[in-house]
């Protein structure tokens, strides 16, 4: 299993490989649908995004409320499809990691592609199990949001895998093929 | 006639959307345990021990499973010779919106499907009722996550399309689900009806306890056979590939008009949630 560390920069990229699996360490950022929407209406105004979204990795997931002593509570990812309409933009802006689960958009891929970004899964419905590799977690824009605000996370060894990278090959496709009957 | 209290029903609906949240049910973690025995692919091995270790930690501490506490979906069944004193859909929404609050709960309701405004407690609750014989009250609340909402399907077949036409329907509906709804998953079918019965027979036979057939045997041979076509898809935990895509099916039916075959595929994941209790309270004289 590979360790790897925030910033994601591009060198990292282009060592991660579909099917490889990750363990993560370092600062990511929390968005679904509404901050999303509200990342590229910031874009579209000329605005300054909420976090330097350059090298940054950004984690799909609305995490339930932290219980008394917890930094977070629940905090598996939500289908990534709902951020396609969004995605490439922001890969255009410099974004390099995304982690969610679920299919994607060929927009996504081509921009990743063009830009060098990868997709990771983490596991959907294993909320509690990621939940105990975030070591800190922190509102830092739209706190009206919910649970759906920005949210800046320090995890340590949150695993991981690459679905798509960032030459296009993806696992979603390619792996069911071994175990069709 | 039986009195029972309002707000009985709404410590009742609290507690169980707790539990059901935070506590998988035994025969769910029963399947997923089997299935790790028999699953081909390595790297599903490992997500199936994940989700077994999530279970364990979600349970000892009382953390959700999922952070998709989902919408809450009420089953009450009401004995014809109960009385309810209170407002009944006022409790069942006070228990929820107490359940997802003291239970650390995420609150995912918005108030319109357009201006998108969250309701912050999680109301309004899906409400089904029915109403039974007897003097007692049963309510199941089954909290539901939308990643397998969204992936969910109805058909409305014709009566030609036979038995292989129900099973290209739920084979597609897994297909399209691909690594969206969270697989290894559940899921329930129902047969029959019109369009609106059919998709409730669906949801309810999710609620059945995974392990447990239909009781007819024609449709319990067929949920065998269709979950084998569906561990034949090769989808496997996550999508990764593998041999374990779904854990269950049940399959739910009615019957029908002569002219059509309505087949609804309501998707889960392994966060089959459903928590049951059954209400019988003091008599009271009347």
């Amino acid at each position: 299993m590979k360790q790897i560390t925030t910033p994601l920069t591009r060198d990292i990229v282009k060592t991660l490989h579909a099917g490889d699996t990750v363990l993560l360490t370092g600062t990511i950022y929390t968005a679904r649908d509404a901050a999303h929407k509200r990342m590229c209406e910031r874009l579209d105004r000329g605005e300054a995004l909420p976090f330097d979204i350059r090298d940054a990795v950004i984690y799909y997931v609305g995490p339930t409320p932290a219980p008394p002593g917890r930094v977070i509570g629940s905090a598996g990812p939500t289908t990534s499809g709902r951020m396609d309409a969004y995605a490439p933009r922001l890969i255009a802006e410099g974004q390099t990691g995304m982690i969610g689960k679920g299919l994607r958009t060929d927009a996504v891929v081509e921009a990743m592609k063009e830009h060098g970004a990868v997709y990771f899964a983490a596991t959907g419905g294993a909320g509690a199990l990621l939940a105990s590799r975030i070591e800190s977690a922190e509102v830092i824009a739209w706190e009206d949001l919910g649970t759906e605000a920005v949210r800046r996370l320090t995890v340590r060894d949150f695993p991981l895998t690459v679905v798509i990278d960032s030459e296009g090959n993806n696992l979603y496709i390619q792996a069911p093929e071994k175990y069709r009957k | 006639m039986r009195n029972i209290q309002a707000s009985r029903i709404t410590e009742e609906v609290a507690r169980l959307c707790i539990k059901a949240n935070t506590d998988l049910n035994q025969p769910v973690e029963e399947a997923i345990r089997a299935a790790r025995q028999t699953e081909e692919s390595p790297v599903g091995c490992e997500i199936l021990d994940q989700l077994l270790e999530n279970a364990a930690l979600a349970r000892a501490e009382h953390l959700p499973i999922c952070q998709d506490t989902g919408l809450a979906v009420v089953f009450v069944e009401i004995g014809q010779d109960v009385h309810i004193e209170g407002n009944l859909e006022e409790a069942i929404n006070e228990g929820v919106r107490r359940g997802y609050t003291e239970g650390y709960l995420r609150k995912s309701v918005v108030r319109d499907p357009i201006d998108r405004v969250n309701t912050k407690d999680n109301t309004p609750a899906i409400i089904h009722y029915e109403i039974v014989p007897g003097e007692e009250v049963k309510i199941t609340v089954a909290p539901k996550g939308i990643g397998s909402e969204n992936m969910s399907r109805i058909y409305m077949l014709k009566p030609a399309q036979g038995i292989e036409g129900i099973e290209e329907a739920v084979l597609e509906t897994v297909r399209l689900a691909g690594p969206n709804a969270c697989p290894p998953l559940v899921i329930g079918v129902g047969v029959g009806g019109n369009f609106e019965k059919c998709a409730y027979i669906a949801k309810k036979a999710l609620l059945r306890p995974v392990g447990e057939h239909a009781k007819d045997p024609f449709w319990a041979e067929e949920e065998k056979t269709l979950l084998e076509k569906v561990n034949r898809l090769g989808i496997g935990p996550q999508g990764f590939g593998g041999t374990t895509t779904a854990l269950w099916l049940a399959i739910e039916t009615y019957p029908t008009h002569i002219g059509g075959m309505p087949v609804a595929i309501n998707i889960n994941c392994h966060v089959a949630r459903h928590e049951t209790v059954v209400i019988k309270e003091e008599e009271v004289a009347r």
